[in-house]
């Protein structure tokens, strides 16, 4: 099951958050901080799947941006990977050049949320 | 939410060309331009925000369009309540409460506008839950919208009811959910999926509502439809297991599944469900884990899927990572399933190939499975063994961990010397967070294996070397024992301890083995007799300038001084030329600060003084220790081809204690818990003279003679936490699968429970552990269990925790019973209890005739 799913830039600003249980408005920045500084650690040549308390993170790398998805160990992590990278390719083929769209990609977020 | 679904909404979905949104896929308001104050737009308010240089500069934009917000809902302007509540949605997403934003929200629900409805749903969404008292007055719209005419308002409410719908409104709405379960639109029908599943997680008894409804799910071309509905299907056979037994028998809902896998394998191209070349991966995926839970622990249905699992794994393209994720699943199917041992040995193979793979993500899984089956199919596994150890030097910290872990596990007898190599080298380069769990490893391993005992001495002594600040205390009794163990290895021992520590005191472990050795067989080092090295010469106060240095040196815990102390005085007794300086320095510390150090040497002193005749014998050798396994099968320590006695063939002598307390030298204050203290062998308290000096010194230990007269009157302690090191922890389980605990005894509120252990390596041996309780209003005091069984067995009887068995059920007496059944005998016994209660002697006789079948077959 995912437990979250969150865009984040370089320099830690969180683009798009989206969790899918609840979690204290705190903790969750306290949560996005520590998931992007696990994340922008690692090398290229290290695997994308972290184990993070109890859960894993699987993450991947688009230019300046990094989709970080939250998920238990029911959750096949290689399906995952697939699905950021469909997700990524979906946004792309609508607003095209996705890293630099970053604005619309709240209300294109709306749009999707709501297929 | 469930991901795949996510995905495919997004994926797929999009794909047909979601026309009605298509057009305003980017929130532009229409271009009015009023002359008051409008709110901004969200793309100005973010690209603003985007400014903040400072997270103080941003708070401040944020507020102050708070504060815009707010005093536009005030107003109760109806234009631009969407932009805004979108604004707040943004803010809130950065992490700012927005709260007041909830009741805007609904308003917005009920709107009739479809932009309207959508950011009301998506508020709703993102900012309430069940927490919050005011989500239920959207039960009502949402029930209205449930029935609008046009289908993407349905798709709106199903969404919103999807995420957040607490349990009274799921109950409310779950009739509607499932009526769209069964229309023909398949844009409904799958959100009506999703929804239920969501239903179903929070109020699991109305999953039979929705029985009926699945009949037909799977027959859909649609791919988001059945998509949605094998999540659904998954969801309700995960949660009951009825359903599950219904799905298998009436269903027929593996042939069903095996028919859609088998189309999505075969058709070719469709440009609609394609990534990267393989048609709906992520159906694929789901359909697999879902034949999983089907043919889990099912013969039937395993059979019936195993053409299909072996087809999906040898067509797969491998090229990408796709590919693999479908491979991955495969595996994983087959390994839960009963499948039959080619199509396992297929799975192996693949997660071979995974493992030679160059992409880090697939190694990690590969390695992830490889643990999970290694129990299971551990020869096929070890053909991978050399794969898995070279992951040992991956840069990767997630890759390293799985590999450490999988070597331990595929360690045995034959590859030990090899394995042993290569895990010592990994422990000397690795990360600290991983130097403890591969000590213990190690440790472990070495002693179930290890081919001789020199070469176990060895690897420890490396072990405390490379990572001795990182190894858990109960590594230091285990390794004393073991050398007091090994006898003809004394002398090699102490003069490599030595020669360890020559130059370098920081390692507490390695320095507390070492003093204790060096005070134990100094007088084997002085002389210079090793035969298994070169000897090295040294003299007597050479150990002593050590063993004092290792006391005043500030890198030296208190436990380490108080080994040193002890191990000078013990020296007293081995060396000849400098008992003098010994003398001093003992009397140096009866002022010690240390409190620990001051009783010991202030001790000693007085054995020097006082009883200086009895010092020798005090200080004699110390005997063999016994392993003693506290809880769990007894196992014969398989070291070194030198028969160890097992526990059970040992009969220590009756009233004797295996499990003792902290005896020696080394703990006067008696039952100091923090100190790592080294078990002994049975203690005697001998009944002789001297009990001044046995009450001066506390819990002291004469053993010097062993087979003296026990007196009982033992101290029972409680049982030392630290001897549970001692107990060989196995890798693997040995314990046979868990024996139902009995009853054996209940009467006048005396209840005694049996619980069994049987270890798969001595099968005749059962360990009974008996627990007794008492329910009345008064403790039963000097409470004595004893226990006959028919002359075919043997029995043993080890000492209880206690003798009191508190009132009121508020503690037990515990005590551990080894039967020996080598004729595989109905197992009986017959019990004698007797006890103080209400100021009369009890007594009683049972016999205990209700052992489970599996405790002695």
């Amino acid at each position: 099951m995912i437990k979250f799913f969150l865009m984040v830039n370089k320099q830690g600003q969180t683009r798009l958050s989206r969790y899918y249980e609840h979690v204290e408005l705190h903790k969750r920045t306290l949560l996005e901080a520590e998931v992007i500084k696990n994340c922008l650690s690692r090398s290229k040549d290290q695997c994308s799947f972290i184990e993070y308390k109890d859960f894993k993170l699987v993450y991947r790398q688009y230019a300046a941006l990094f989709i970080v998805v939250g998920i238990n160990e029911t959750e096949n992590e290689m399906a995952v990977y697939e699905l950021i990278h469909n997700f990524v390719e979906v946004l792309d083929k609508y607003f095209s050049r996705v890293p630099i769209m970053i604005s619309c990609l709240y209300s294109n977020n709306n749009v999707s949320k709501t297929t | 939410m469930d991901p795949l679904c996510f995905a495919f909404r997004l994926g797929v979905h999009l794909h047909q060309g979601f026309t009605f949104l298509h057009g305003s896929h980017l929130y532009i308001p229409p271009a009015r331009y009023l002359r008051m104050p409008a709110p901004i737009r969200l793309r100005e308010l973010i690209r603003t925000i985007r400014t903040a240089r400072t997270q103080a500069e941003e708070r401040e934009m944020i507020q102050k369009e708070c504060a815009a917000i707010r005093s536009s809902f005030r107003e109760e302007d109806n234009t631009y309540r969407c932009r805004n509540v979108a604004k707040l949605l943004y803010m809130h997403m950065l992490g700012y409460p927005a709260h007041f934003g909830q009741l805007e929200c609904l308003k917005l629900i009920a709107s009739q506008k479809f932009t309207d409805k959508r950011i009301g749903y998506l508020g709703a969404m993102l900012l309430l839950d069940e927490r919050q008292d005011v989500h239920l007055l959207m039960t009502n719209c949402i029930k209205n919208d449930l029935n609008h005419s046009t289908q993407y308002v349905q798709g709106l409410a199903l969404c919103t009811l999807g995420c957040m719908g607490s349990s009274e409104m799921c109950r409310d709405l779950a009739g509607e959910v499932e009526k769209l379960l069964k229309t023909s639109n398949s844009y409904l029908r799958k959100k009506a999926a999703l929804c239920a599943v969501h239903v179903i997680r929070k109020v699991p008894e109305l999953m039979e509502m929705f029985l009926p409804a699945t009949k037909n799910l799977l027959n859909e071309k649609n791919h988001g439809v059945l998509h949605t509905s094998v999540v659904l299907l998954t969801e309700m056979c995960e949660r009951s297991p009825d359903m599950l037994a219904h799905f298998r028998k009436n269903e027929k809902l593996v042939p069903q599944l095996v028919r859609i896998l088998k189309n999505l394998i075969m058709s070719g191209y469709s440009p609609e469900h394609d990534v990267s070349g393989i048609s709906d991966p992520f159906l694929q995926v789901r359909i697999l884990r879902l034949l999983r839970i089907l043919g889990r622990n099912d013969d039937d249905s395993s059979e019936a899927m195993n053409d299909i699992l072996a087809q999906v794994a040898t067509n797969t393209e491998t090229s990408k990572n796709v590919g693999n994720a479908i491979l991955y699943e495969t595996v994983l199917t087959i390994m839960d399933i009963k499948s039959e041992s080619g199509l396992r040995v297929l799975a192996i193979n693949i997660l071979g190939r995974f493992l030679l793979n160059n992409d880090k993500n697939i190694r990690y899984v590969a390695l992830t499975s490889l643990l999970k089956t290694v129990q299971t199919d551990h020869n096929a596994v070890q053909r991978h063994r050399s794969t898995i150890v070279d992951c040992l030097k991956d840069l990767d910290v997630s890759i390293k961990r799985r590999a450490m872990e999988l070597s331990f596990a595929l360690v045995n007898g034959n590859n030990i010397r090899g394995m042993m190599k290569e895990l010592l080298y990994f422990l000397d380069s690795c990360e600290p967070e991983f130097k403890a769990d591969c000590a213990s490893g190690i440790f472990l391993a070495a002693e179930k294996y290890a081919p001789s005992k020199r070469w176990h001495i060895d690897t420890i002594m490396r072990v405390l070397t490379t990572a001795g600040s990182y190894v858990r205390d109960d590594a230091v009794p285990n390794l004393i024992q073991l050398i007091t163990n090994s006898m003809e290895m004394h002398a090699y021992t102490v003069q490599r301890l030595y020669k360890a520590i020559f130059g370098d005191y920081s390692q507490q472990s390695l320095v507390q083995v070492a003093s204790w050795c060096i005070g134990e067989y100094g007088d084997l080092l002085v002389s210079g007799q090793c035969e298994e090295e070169e000897p090295i010469q040294v003299t007597e106060d050479e150990v002593l300038d050590i063993l004092e240095s290792i006391l005043i040196s500030n890198m030296s815990v208190s436990v380490t001084r108080g080994y040193a102390l002890t191990a000078i005085m013990k020296l007293s007794t081995r060396f000849t030329c400098t008992v003098n300086r010994i003398k001093k320095v003992v009397s140096i510390y009866g002022s010690s600060i240390d409190v620990e150090l001051q009783q010991r040497a202030v001790e000693y002193n007085a054995l020097f003084k006082k009883y200086d005749h009895m010092r020798p014998a005090l200080l004699e050798r110390m005997p063999v220790m016994e392993k003693v396994t506290t809880n769990g099968p007894t196992e014969v320590v398989q070291t070194n081809g030198e028969t160890e006695p097992a526990v059970l063939e040992t009969k220590p002598p009756p009233g004797l204690q295996p499990t003792s307390q902290a005896n020696d030298l080394l703990d006067l204050l008696g039952g100091n818990d923090t100190t790592p203290v080294i078990p002994t062998a049975p203690m005697s308290k001998p009944a002789s003279a001297g009990g001044e000096l046995l009450d001066l010194l506390g819990d002291l230990n004469l053993t010097g003679s062993p087979a003296s007269a026990p007196t009982p009157a033992p101290q029972i302690s409680q049982p030392p936490f630290l001897l549970d090191g001692l107990s060989s922890q196995p890798l693997f389980n040995d314990v046979a699968a868990g024996i139902p605990s009995i009853t054996a005894y209940s009467k006048n509120g005396l209840k005694i429970d049996f619980t069994f252990e049987r270890s798969n390596t001595n099968p005749s041996v059962t360990v009974i552990t008996i627990q007794a309780s008492n329910s009345t209003e008064l403790d039963m005091t000097d409470f004595v269990f004893q226990a006959a069984v028919p002359k075919t067995f043997q029995l043993q009887l080890l000492s209880p925790s206690s003798s009191v068995i508190p009132a009121f059920n508020s503690g037990t007496i515990t005590q551990v019973i080894k039967v020996l059944n080598p004729q595989k005998q109905q197992l009986r016994m017959r019990i004698k209890l007797t006890y103080n209660h209400k100021g009369s002697a009890m007594q009683d006789l049972a016999e205990v005739n209700n052992f489970p079948p599996q405790s002695w077959q």
